[in-house]
């Protein structure tokens, strides 16, 4: 049973650091920038929602684990709220009538 | 272990890679963008050296509010910033604040590396005492029961911090609110975070000032949070500001210097002196401490990142 455990726990975690590494790429390669913060997202909820799915069953008592959980729900909100107060002020920012240079 | 060693290093790398970053970064704003990313890495070498109430006080304030308070000040001096940097100090000036540094640095890194192996420590100390205190954190204990007086200067200092800013205001501006700036354009994103998430904050700050006394945490890092959920409602304009000279602000704001100093001369009465408990009672009275600290600290730190009043008082 704990190898089957051990095994879930590494392939959620690793499958959650690729998303992180996808979204790192994406940050660093994509045209603008709302796709680059469309890519950092990625790493944001699911990254971090299979980073802390893996750490599910090594939690040491029930509530450990429902505080992993709080954490991926409170780093979604704030993530999604910022991201779309840098989103609104970027598109603002260009339709914004260009200041002489 | 060969791995935890290898991600030490390498957070040891990162740590100074970003503070060499920082230095060299020519605005002010991506300095403390860069400053706020230190803090959070730092946070990350004190958990890994198993201080945590470091860690979370790093967080919360050293890279949290500093960081939010720094952001402010930044986005104000944009305007003259060219001016600024246009103003090149001295060559000889810029070496002699460099060779400042590196000696500063050389002092540091020779007092901890040429400390006698095992290092001279009170932990032991503070822990055997633990039971006097009813405390279970060695770090709380020594905080609010070994070193107490040392912590209630520090509630003083926030308290000198927050009149210094407000004695920027201009006089037309004194005794009024002060100005949280309002994001343009968000049409009700920010209104929904701060409606969502004050009541969860509310209750994880209280629990980490709860928790403080047995596990880390403590009034600090809790008042942080709850300085947050404020900062948050008055940003989204959910509540005003209030005036500077409004009674029950300065209240808050002086209650858990208030709390030390009452308890404190108490101890006359009861114990042996200033901010002496009296046997068997320390536990009940660090929590009354603890509880006043943490609504004054909350209001401090919520004060500061306003600023000084920019609004004119309102009768």
């Amino acid at each position: 049973m704990s190898v089957a455990l051990n095994i879930f726990s590494i392939i959620a975690i690793a499958a959650g650091v690729f998303f992180f590494f996808a979204g790192s790429v994406g940050l660093l390669r994509f045209p603008d920038r709302l796709t680059r913060m469309h890519a950092l997202t990625k790493a944001d909820n699911l990254g971090l929602g299979l980073v802390v799915l893996g750490l599910l069953p090594r939690a040491d008592s029930p509530l450990g684990a429902l505080k992993l959980v709080a954490v991926w729900l409170l780093v979604q909100l704030a993530g999604a709220t910022v991201t779309q107060l840098m989103a609104r002020a970027a598109r603002r920012e260009e339709s914004a009538p260009r200041s002489s240079p | 272990m060969i791995v935890v060693t290898a991600v030490d290093i390498e957070l040891a790398v990162l740590v100074l890679a970003v503070a060499a970053w920082t230095i060299a970064a020519r605005q002010a704003f991506p300095a403390v963008v860069g400053y706020v990313a230190y803090g959070l890495l730092l946070s990350l070498v004190w958990v890994r050296l198993y201080a945590v109430d470091v860690a979370l006080t790093e967080a919360a304030i050293g890279s949290g509010v500093t960081g939010v308070v720094l952001i402010g000040a930044a986005t104000r001096l944009r305007g003259t910033e060219a001016e600024a940097a246009a103003e090149q100090p001295r060559a000889f000036l810029r070496l002699a604040a460099a060779a400042l540094c590196v000696g500063m640095t050389v002092a540091l890194a020779a007092a901890v590396l040429l400390m006698p192996d095992p290092a001279p420590t009170l932990a032991p100390e503070a822990v055997a005492h633990l039971p006097s205190t009813g405390l279970g954190n060695a770090v709380t204990a020594v905080l609010l029961a070994y070193r107490v007086v040392d912590t209630m200067f520090e509630s003083v200092v926030l308290l000198l911090a927050l009149v210094g800013v407000w004695s920027l205001a201009p006089d037309r501006d004194w005794g009024g609110a002060p100005k949280f700036p309002r994001p343009a354009g968000q049409d009700g994103v920010l209104t929904f975070f701060a409606q969502l998430l004050p009541p969860v904050g509310i209750v994880v700050g209280i629990h980490i000032v709860w928790i403080g006394a047995d596990e880390p945490g403590g009034k600090f890092q809790g008042g942080t949070i709850l300085a947050a959920m404020w900062i948050i409602a008055m940003t989204a304009g959910l509540v005003d500001a209030p005036q500077i000279s409004r009674c029950w602000l300065r209240l808050v704001l002086v209650a858990g210097t208030a709390a030390f100093l009452v308890i404190g001369v108490a101890g006359f009465a009861w114990a042996a002196g200033f901010l002496a408990y009296p046997e068997g009672y320390a536990k009940p009275l660090i929590l009354v401490i603890e509880a006043f600290m943490t609504l004054s600290v909350a209001a401090t730190l919520g004060m500061l990142v306003g600023g000084p009043p920019q609004q004119e008082l309102r009768r």
